[in-house]
């Protein structure tokens, strides 16, 4: 994404003109756009035309609208963005308060103002969103016998592209055939697949990970596969399939996969390899229960009236799906949660809700905090609220 | 030539009545084995043509290769071919004949003296006729469709009929033996296949001659010690790679009780595999590794994991073959050693100390498996051996009046007859040939077109035997492993929130995980820490804990990624990250 123009007052008002150059950078727009913003881009409209005679003519025109934004709705896997919202300023085509649906498109300009003003978390995401440095994104075939899913992690996000299921039959006895013949298809699909979606002759690293082995057998039929049909751009650059360990062919073993060292070593210092290894030692620290790690909402608010979330270790893990709330207030809650984590000097960490380790934040609540110094019974007072009645149910049964 | 394999390849996947035609014209020579399995098929065949039809040895054994040793298809190939041969009218009866006659006979080698059997053989011979008429009608007008049309009976087949046996009464009169499936579990490299494969030799199931050759394959490899695992690990895979992969099954019986070995692969990455089995599984054998050091390092690894694990699947009895204990010169201490700290660490885990019981063995030299050791070898041990132990087992009281339940353990091809098969264990209820059943989660219908107890074609089965399916009217592409299949009038339901209570191995906060219920495996994410509840009384200790430590016992909600069948109570297995985190009854 490209800054074309910045006009930002103190007081937070004022328009930002971005340049969105690839798919990833729709993901920082879907970040950015907030209901009640004001957006102006250009767009296709259907406009109708109704002649003296009563008979209608209807044509595309190419304009530039201005709407107030009611939703918004991210497709990642296209990686496209579409802005719902009404017109708020009238040109020959349109009247004010009339709907449109603003599809953001690549290579075109689109000037934001914010309805609530510009926070700290915007600005951020503005200047994480125009960071040149361009990382190399990694595909991975996270698989499992019968099972191969097809992904491709970026700086900030972590896509499906596919998922292939496939019956192998198991191994019987006589017909061990039938297992090895299963297999072979199983792999030619998956190749086939990762062929479109991948351009393996490319020099990017991709990973191969499974439990057992395989992805070592996968690796071996796309070399051999290779030799037998020469390809020779493939061959070229086998070295750039990567076999990982994972304890499944499961989406989420990604995380087991991104923490191995042969992937460390080369992706060292990316966003998602540092998300990683904050969630992780976040559970360490979790694990040893000492009151120093704490999670969800009211509990993380707590801490940080408490001020333990600051200067000397204190870290506030925060998925960005919370600031993607409907809720103006809701917003308002965490970029405030944000502010005075930063004020008394704590570290602050946006996790992407896109990627694995911030699905790990998700099902925490979506908020963490690693404080400074222990406090215990945070989640204290809520119990009184909880007022579902659990019964005493029989643990005869479960004797284990 | 590479091209023109590869196209071969393709149309071989495409073709679903692919193994009429021959493909394997790459192989070179036929192996031992081959012969072997020819030589034994053309005997079978042989009988079942009868004298009337003139055919050579090679003719039957060419048709054998291209069905690969499949008797079945092979028969009705060769009939086909005779009829299409043979100017029609005069023989046509007895060709007619000669096809009921190939239909009906599998029944009836399995059936024995049941009263059924006479029905049984019209029935089938009906369906024998109407399946020959339109080949031959077909074979005649287009002799290079040979192998299609053989295949159009089993397609054209009006949806199987119902006989309405009733099957708990049919049950109560078949004087069965009692069934029993054992899991056979420990570390990695404790022997568990060896073991087995040395007890299929000890108990003539396996012939020496197999093992004598296997034991060539594998010295040739430079596994000499793997001849009798090789028994049970049939993958290429497998053998290569010297580790159990996946469950192998296999049977035998004693004078009491038909016994199905499940042999569970030890690695730890593919404990889903060996949660399938012991999913299946009436009691456990445990075998330990008694070298120096192996036993200790065990302990730690999988044969902690999987003992916990068959406890919380609900087996109760285990039997622990103290394994290589030749290696250590059969000493006493060891063993004593070793019963000790195992019977200490299963005793924590649940299980009853007068359901423990341990045989010192070697699968390696056979001692003390199906025979006793030789006199004064191990003059310390007078108990039973690890077969006599196993006999000890009481046969489990199933539930056979509750609706059908039975997770799908395999998908294949069952021949070309049965295009589309399924396997795995009666959990609950009973079915006979004729029944429709579902689906689930994909809600789909399916016919039971013939079934197979324990290998032999049956009329009907119920809860605890293991059975395969040949459906009808069904997409495989409605079928996954995993699956449940079970009556229309009481199908089970598909649920994707769970409240489970368990008991944690390990941490528990709210995080991704994969649920584990037989062959069922799926990920999901554990959203809601309810409470922990007290060991043994299960009240309520603390609502929403933060944290669950290891051992302790909670209640949990689970939102899993898709819906699955599952219904309460069912045993669940919660893993994450390579590990056994918990193990749970669905509430």
């Amino acid at each position: 994404m490209r800054l074309i123009k910045q006009n930002i007052e103190r007081d937070g008002s004022g328009s930002v003109t971005l340049y969105p150059e690839e798919p990833e950078d729709m993901w920082h727009a879907y970040n950015l756009i907030r209901p009640n913003d004001l957006l102006r881009a250009s767009a296709l409209r259907r406009v109708t035309t109704e002649s003296s005679t009563g008979s209608t003519a209807s044509h595309r025109v190419q304009t530039t609208l201005s709407i107030r934004v009611t939703g918004i709705d991210f497709d990642p896997q296209a990686g496209q963005l579409h802005v719902a919202g009404r017109i708020a300023e009238e040109n020959k085509y349109v009247k004010i308060g009339q709907y449109h649906t603003l599809d953001l498109e690549l290579q075109r300009n689109f000037t934001l103002e914010k309805g609530e003003g510009w926070d700290s978390v915007a600005l951020d995401v503005i200047r994480e969103a125009i960071d040149p440095q361009k990382r190399a994104d990694i595909a991975a075939v996270v698989m499992q016998e019968g099972l191969a899913n097809i992904c491709l992690i970026t700086e900030h996000q972590t896509i499906l592209r596919q998922r292939i299921e496939s019956n192998i039959p198991r191994k019987r006895q006589g017909r061990s055939g039938d297992h090895d013949k299963g297999l072979t298809k199983f792999f030619e699909t998956t190749l086939e697949t990762l062929l479109r979606h991948v351009d393996l002759s490319a020099p990017k690293p991709i990973l191969l990970a499974s439990p057992g082995f395989t992805a070592a057998s996968f690796q071996k039929y796309i070399i051999d596969t290779a030799t037998s049909t020469g390809d020779k751009a493939l061959l070229a650059n086998k070295s750039n399939f990567l076999v990982v360990h994972s304890s499944s062919g499961h989406l989420h073993s990604l995380n087991e996969v991104l923490k191995s060292p042969e992937v460390l070593a080369r992706l060292k210092d990316t966003k998602y390899a540092r998300e990683t290894r904050l969630m992780d030692d976040f559970f360490t620290l979790l694990r040893k229960d000492d009151g120093r790690a704490w999670y969800g909402p009211n509990e993380v608010s707590k801490a940080v009236d408490k001020s333990a979330v600051g200067r000397g270790g204190g870290i506030l893990l925060i998925s960005n799906s919370l600031f993607r709330s409907q809720s103006v207030s809701e917003r308002r809650r965490w970029v405030s949660l944000v502010d005075r984590v930063n004020e008394e000097g704590g570290e602050v960490r946006i996790l992407s809700s896109q990627h694995e380790s911030g699905k790990r934040l998700e099902a925490l609540g979506g908020i963490a905090a690693i404080l400074t110094f222990p406090l215990e019974d945070l989640d204290e007072e809520e119990e009184a609220e909880d007022t579902e009645d659990t019964p005493n149910a029989d643990m005869g049964n479960l004797q284990i | 030539m590479s091209r023109h394999r590869i196209k071969n390849v393709d149309l071989d996947e495409d073709d679903f009545y692919d193994s009429g035609e021959d493909y394997d014209d790459g192989d070179d020579g036929l192996t031992v084995e081959d012969r072997e399995q020819l030589s034994r098929g053309t005997k079978q065949v042989r009988d079942v043509l009868g004298p009337d039809i003139a055919i050579t040895d090679q003719e039957i054994q060419e048709t054998l290769w291209h069905y690969y040793y499949d008797v079945g298809k092979s028969v009705t190939w060769i009939l086909n071919q005779r009829a299409s041969s043979q100017p029609k009218g005069s023989k046509k009866s007895k060709k007619e004949t000669k096809a009921t006659d190939t239909v009906a006979t599998p029944t009836k080698k399995a059936e024995g003296p049941s009263p059924d059997d006479l029905v049984t053989a019209a029935q089938s011979g009906k369906g024998g006729n109407k399946a020959s008429k339109p080949s031959t009608k077909q074979a005649s007008t287009e002799k290079e469709k040979n192998e299609k049309s053989a295949v159009a009976p089993a397609v054209e087949v009006p949806k199987p009929k119902s006989k309405n046996i009733n099957v708990l009464a049919e049950y109560e009169k078949s004087k069965r033996k009692n069934a029993a499936n054992f899991v056979v579990i420990g570390h990695v490299d404790a022997g568990k296949s060896t073991l087995m494969g040395r007890l299929l030799l000890d108990l003539k199931v396996v012939d020496q001659r197999t093992i004598d050759r296997f034991r060539k394959e594998a010295e040739r490899v430079g596994k000499s010690s793997f001849a009798f695992a090789w028994v049970l690990d049939q993958t290429s895979e497998e053998r290569t790679r010297g580790v159990t992969i996946d469950i192998a099954t296999n049977k035998f019986e004693t004078e009491k009780t038909n016994f199905t070995i499940l042999d569970a692969p030890g690695h730890r990455d593919f404990i889903p595999n060996m949660i399938a089995g012991a999913s299946q599984a009436d009691f456990a054998v445990l075998v330990v590794d008694a070298s120096t050091g192996s036993f200790e390092s065990g302990l730690k690894g999988q044969t902690k994991e999987h003992a916990l694990l068959v406890r919380s699947m609900g087996v109760q009895r285990i039997i622990v073959a103290v394994n290589k204990l030749d290696t250590v010169g059969w000493s006493h201490e060891r063993f004593q050693e070793i019963e000790q700290q195992a019977s200490s660490f299963l005793t924590s885990a649940g299980f009853q100390p007068k359901n423990i019981s341990f045989v010192p063995c070697s699968g390696l030299t056979g001692d003390n498996i199906a025979h006793r050791a030789p006199d004064g070898l191990v003059p310390w041990y007078e108990g039973p051996t690890l077969v006599d132990e196993l006999d000890k087992s009481e046969p489990a009281s199933r539930a056979l009046e509750k609706p059908l339940r039975l997770t799908i353990g395999d998908i294949f091809r069952g021949g070309i007859q049965n295009p589309l098969s399924i396997s795995g264990r009666l959990d609950a209820g009973h079915l006979q040939i004729g029944d429709p059943i579902v689906a689930m989660p994909s809600g789909e219908t399916a016919y039971v077109k013939a079934l197979d107890v324990d290998e032999e074609p049956a009329e009907w089965a119920v809860a605890g035997q293991n059975v395969v399916l040949h459906l009808s009217d069904i997409d495989p592409i409605h079928l996954r492993t995993g699956d449940v299949v079970c009556s229309p009038t009481s199908p089970i339901k598909n649920i994707s929130t769970l409240t489970i209570k368990l008991l944690a191995f390990d941490h528990i906060t709210p995080m991704h995980i994969d649920v584990h219920r037989g062959r069922l495996h799926t990920p999901g994410q554990i959203t809601q820490l309810v409470a922990t509840l007290d060991k043994s009384t299960g009240q309520v200790l603390k609502k929403k804990p933060k944290l669950v430590q290891p051992g302790s016992v909670a209640r949990v909600v689970v939102q899993l990624a898709n819906p699955v069948p599952l219904e309460a109570p069912s045993r669940i297995v919660l893993r994450s990250n390579g590990e056994t985190v918990a193990a749970g009854l669905l509430e």
